[in-house]
This record gives C-alpha cells, sequence and structure tokens, in this order.
C-alpha cells in the first residue's frame, strides 16, 4: 500500500485529523434539533441517527470515509483563481478570495483525490460548499478536468461528488466554460471506457447540474438534497405560482428520470464498489496487492 | 397459492393432504402412507394436466397469479447481488420497467424486465406490466451502459403489452419500441432475452431483440392477445380459446416456426408450482449461453443476429 505516499507533494490525509475535535463538542440536528456528541456524529458519517437528515459535508470528510483508511494522494492541492478580471461587487473578488483561504483552510471550493477504494484505485473530487457556496469557477473546472485526466492515465474509475450553488459570478463567463471544459474531459474518460459516478448532495444547482453533475453513467443522490437547474425561488417568481411539495428534492428527480438512485451516506462505498466491478474491464482493473 | 380453474383437482389433493397432515397432529395417528399416496397423486394428476393443456390454458398459466415475476427471478439468480438503477433522463422513472446491474457467478450482467405487482396495490404501481416510452428508453439507456462496458444483456419478457395511453401516444410510445428494437439488432454485446410470463406484441418486442431467445414452457408470444385477437376477428370476446389456438403463440409452436431459439422446462405443474426451482434451471441457462456468445467475435454476433431476423417470414414468389 505504499504507492500513493511516493507523491510529489507528500499530501496524505489521516483519518486522526478529524478526532482531533475537542471533547465535549456536541452538534445538535438543523432538523430535528436532537443534540448527540461529535464523535458520535462523526461515527455515523455526519447522518443524524433520529431523523436521517444528511448534514452537508466537504471533500475532506468524504475522502476520509471513501478512502481506504483516509488515505490519498491529493491533486492539484496548490491551485488558486486568479481573478482575471479584477472583479469587484460589494468586496474585491481578490479580498474575497483571500479570506475564504484564510476562514476555510482550502485552496478553493473543490479537492481532488487519487487513492484505493474497498482495494480499487480511483479518483475522486468532491465540492467543498464552504468555499464561496461551492461555486464554479476556473479552479473547479481545470481540478476536475485534471482529476478526469489523473482517472484515463491510471484507468481508474472517476467520481465527482458535487456540492455547489452554481458558476461563480466572479469569473463570469470564464466560470461559464467550465460547463463546457469539464464536459469536454469526460467525453475522453467514456472513450476510455471507465466508468463515471455523479454524486449529487445538498446542494447542487445552476451550472453545475447542467454539466458534470448529470452526465455520470449514473448519477446517484443524498435523500432531500436540494437539486435543480434554476432556483426554487425562481421559478416561483417566474411561474408565479406555488410550488409543488417535494419540489427540486432528490426523491422529485428520482422519481422524474434523472437519478439512478437515492442511497444513505453508509452505503455509499459499498455501492460504488459494486458498481465497478460491474463495469469495469477485467484486464484494466487495478487491484491493490 | 393461489388456483387457477383446471388447476382444480390440484387445489383437492392439496386440501386432503393438508388436512390429513391435521388430522396426524391432532390425533398422533400415523397417517404417512395417506399422505404419501395423496402426493403420488398430485403428481400424476399434474402430469396428466399438463400433457393435456391447450394453447389457451398455457396462456393462462403465463399468467396465474402465484408466477413470479422478473424481480423475483433477478433476485434469486443474483442472490441479491442487484444494483437497480432509475429513470429515462428524460421524463420520469417508470416502474413496469426495471433493470440494473447483477452478478450471476461472479460475472456482471445487465438485466432488464417488465414487472408486474404481486397484488392489487402493487399491480397499480407496475401498471400491470404495461410499460410507457419511458420505460423502454430506461431500458435502451441501460443496454447501451452495458454496451459501453462490454457486458453481456439479459431481458424478462413479461407483458400484456406497451400502456394503450393518452401520454403514451404524446411521449412517442411507438418511436419508443422502435427505437430499441434498431438499437438491439446492433447492440456489440450479447443479448438474452427470456419470456418468462406473456409475450405480448410491440410491447414484449420493445425489449426482445436477442442472439438467444428463449421461452418457458408454459408462456406465450404473439402479435396480440387471445382475447384482443377474438374481440377484433370475431368481434366478441367469447372466442378466445379458438383465438389461441390459432395464433401458434405456444412456446413449442414458436419455436416450430422458428420465430424464438428455445424452450426452458418449467416444474411440474408451471413455474409457480417450485419457483427455486424455474431460477435454478434458468440461472445456469443464462451462464451456459452467456459465456458461449461471449467466445463469438462482436462482427460475427451482430451479423449472425441480423441473419436471424432476416430469415422470419413465410412467402411463394
Ligand atoms: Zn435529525
Amino acid at each position: 500500500m505504499g504507492w500513493f505516499k511516493r507523491n510529489k507533494e507528500g499530501i496524505t490525509t489521516e483519518t486522526k485529523d478529524k478526532k482531533e475535535t475537542p471533547e465535549g463538542l456536541w452538534h445538535k440536528c438543523p432538523k430535528c434539533k436532537v443534540i448527540v456528541r461529535q464523535e458520535d456524529h462523526e461515527a455515523t458519517f455526519w447522518v443524524c441517527g433520529h431523523c436521517e437528515y444528511h448534514e452537508r459535508i466537504d471533500a475532506k470528510e468524504y475522502f476520509s470515509f471513501l478512502f481506504d483508511d483516509g488515505k490519498y494522494q491529493e491533486l492539484d492541492s496548490k491551485m488558486r483563481s486568479k481573478d482575471p478580471l479584477e472583479f469587484e461587487d460589494t468586496k474585491k473578488y481578490k479580498e474575497r478570495y483571500d479570506s475564504t483561504v484564510k476562514k476555510t483552510g482550502l485552496n478553493d471550493a473543490i479537492t481532488t483525490g487519487y487513492g484505493l477504494l474497498h482495494g480499487q484505485a480511483v479518483t475522486i473530487a468532491a465540492m467543498n460548499f464552504s468555499f464561496i457556496g461551492g461555486s464554479m469557477g476556473s479552479v473547479v473546472g481545470e481540478k476536475i478536468s485534471r482529476a478526469i485526466q489523473n482517472a484515463v492515465k491510471h484507468k481508474t474509475p472517476f467520481v465527482m461528488i458535487s456540492k455547489s450553488g452554481g458558476a461563480r459570478m466572479q469569473e463570469a463567463a470564464f466560470s461559464l466554460m467550465q460547463l463546457a471544459k469539464t464536459s469536454a474531459q469526460l467525453t475522453l474518460l467514456s472513450e476510455a471506457g471507465l466508468p463515471y459516478v455523479s454524486i449529487l448532495t445538498d446542494p447542487t444547482t445552476g451550472g453545475v447540474t447542467a454539466s458534470y453533475a448529470m452526465l455520470g453513467d449514473i448519477n446517484i443522490a443524498e435523500p432531500g438534497a436540494l437539486i435543480g437547474f434554476a432556483g426554487p425561488r425562481v421559478v416561483k417568481e417566474t411561474i408565479g405560482k406555488e410550488l409543488p411539495d417535494g419540489f427540486q428534492t432528490s426523491e422529485f428527480v428520482l422519481e422524474h428520470g434523472f437519478l439512478d438512485f437515492i442511497f444513505k451516506r453508509h452505503e455509499l462505498k459499498d455501492k460504488l464498489k459494486f458498481f465497478f466491478d460491474c463495469t469495469l474491464q477485467k484486464e484494466e482493473t487495478a487491484v491493490a496487492k | 397459492m393461489e388456483y387457477i380453474e383446471f388447476e382444480s383437482p390440484i387445489r383437492e389433493l392439496e386440501e386432503q393432504l393438508k388436512k390429513t397432515k391435521q388430522l396426524q397432529t391432532e390425533t398422533g395417528q400415523d397417517l404417512s402412507r395417506t399422505m404419501r399416496e395423496i402426493e403420488k397423486s398430485i403428481i400424476s394428476t399434474r402430469k396428466d394436466i399438463q400433457k393435456n393443456l391447450s394453447p389457451w390454458q398455457k396462456v393462462q398459466l403465463s399468467r396465474h397469479p402465484s408466477r413470479p415475476y422478473t424481480l423475483a427471478y433477478i433476485q434469486a439468480i443474483t442472490n441479491g447481488n442487484f444494483l437497480e438503477l432509475h429513470g429515462d433522463r428524460g421524463v420520469k422513472d417508470d416502474k413496469a420497467m426495471v433493470g440494473g446491474w447483477g452478478i450471476i457467478d461472479g460475472e456482471s450482467y445487465m438485466l432488464i424486465g417488465q414487472q408486474k405487482g404481486i397484488n392489487t396495490k402493487m399491480r397499480q404501481y407496475r401498471n400491470f406490466g404495461m410499460a410507457n416510452p419511458e420505460g423502454y428508453r430506461k431500458a435502451l439507456r441501460l443496454m447501451k451502459m452495458a454496451e459501453k462496458f462490454n457486458r453481456p444483456v439479459i431481458t424478462f419478457i413479461d407483458t400484456p403489452g406497451a400502456f394503450p395511453g393518452l401520454e403514451a401516444e404524446e411521449r412517442g410510445q411507438g418511436e419508443a419500441i422502435a427505437r430499441n428494437i434498431y438499437e438491439m439488432c446492433a447492440l456489440k454485446v450479447p443479448i438474452i432475452c427470456i419470456i418468462i410470463g406473456e409475450g405480448a406484441s410491440g410491447g414484449a418486442l420493445g425489449i426482445g431483440v436477442g442472439d438467444k431467445v428463449l421461452m418457458l414452457e408454459n408462456t406465450w408470444y404473439s402479435v396480440i392477445s387471445p382475447e384482443s385477437c377474438s374481440s377484433i376477428l370475431w368481434r366478441n370476446w367469447d372466442h378466445k380459446e379458438q383465438a389461441a389456438k390459432a395464433l401458434k403463440l405456444t412456446a413449442e409452436d414458436m419455436l416450430k416456426n422458428k420465430l424464438v431459439d428455445g424452450i426452458i422446462k418449467e416444474p411440474l405443474g408451471g413455474a409457480h408450482v417450485n419457483p427455486e426451482e424455474i431460477f435454478e434451471t434458468v440461472k445456469q441457462t443464462i451462464i451456459k449461453t452467456a459465456a458461449k456468445l461471449l467466445e463469438t467475435p462482436k462482427n460475427k454476433l451482430i451479423d449472425s443476429r441480423i441473419k436471424k431476423l432476416s430469415k422470419m417470414g413465410v412467402f411463394d414468389e
């Protein structure tokens, strides 16, 4: 199991990191308000044991349970946005970006990693909602593209965990074109005959649904996630009518034919492995010894 | 267990058997000999019934309320190693058509089929096994996925027909079935189709083009159901038995006319009498047939599929 440690950046994340939460921290479920110990909350994959509410989590948390022993090689960890338009709204984009980096300890709204999942080499990209609402700009597009290239190079399946409010307005049309750029890379993955699983989590909206999030060989989602192209408020204002119950939830999207299934977080790793077992060409299956 | 009318001698014998068993428990009397006699006579009665089954009775057996449906086959032959996939990526997830990846004996397959409901509530939910266009489009999406990953497709056919509804027409029922037939003719992976119940017309053929098309012994496959045939040609529903005979819709007749490739034997009395047995038979048939087809080069596979289809039809010139 030493191969992933021989990387240039030398970045491997240990599950220990997340255990460093001070003792005595408690978690209150935002949905049912039941309070549990933080450690117990983590042990249930950040899912409420009472109402099954799937709390929003970032890449670091997903990687901690999807990669075997929580170990992986992070890809392109240093990539950062360049602010090509010198954008300014209520704040300069550059300042907003820098302060978000400082606050979150993340370099952008995505983390990509390469490692083993039940012994199967796999490339995973996961979005960080805590970084400017998981918005997609040049860095998100480029890191997804490179992760797909990594999958093609090493003949691994590609898994994309989306969690995004949509495009990053501060990068304007550069942001828009990431829809096309990531889709272009996905055609190459498909040509290589490698499986692509798109995982939609709460929320997956805007431009992300109009590109990689909906292009999986299978599209799967966590329960109760908000999934849609136009936000519910925009739809409501446009049509001037009340929206039906459960509009744009995972369950709604499944019923309308766009999801293959809804999974509970604790089932995810096994289901991914089963799908890879069914779809990977035998001679191409990279099994770690 | 439910019984249909010509199974009534069996029902009587099985009730007799049950009563004898009860009597033995109540009285402590040894009635094992009597029970063995009854069991023997159940078998011989079933054999007699089987020998003289009319085409119409086979149609009835194919619709037997206790007969196993697609998901029961899939669950049994994959031993639960099945990942159901949903949706047509367009309109809806059609509950009358099911499909997904399954592992049988260490090999993965794309398993697809029409699904009937097992009780009143589920029959509605499954729309009586009558798929809408989105069902056929879901099936095609899954077949294309199997092709992409170079794995065989198995279809389980059991439908009284494609759904004749308003929305089905709006969304192009004809186009959906046509597209499936067309794509299946040239799909680059082996396809095995198994008629496990009713094979009604285009609704069946929409997932029914394959390298090996097999019918279970007590199923039917034709261009129309005997009832509808009777109502169109005889202008009433009373001639269904005559229609069933005339249509040559049984497995035997279909094989004789080279419109299907083989027959899978059912347990004595029908698949519903011993589901475990029919599951095992179907499983072994799939393993054996798929292994052979996987050895065939792809171009040859499609070539012989097209040749086989092109030979169907009888004419003078
Ligand atoms: Zn809760």
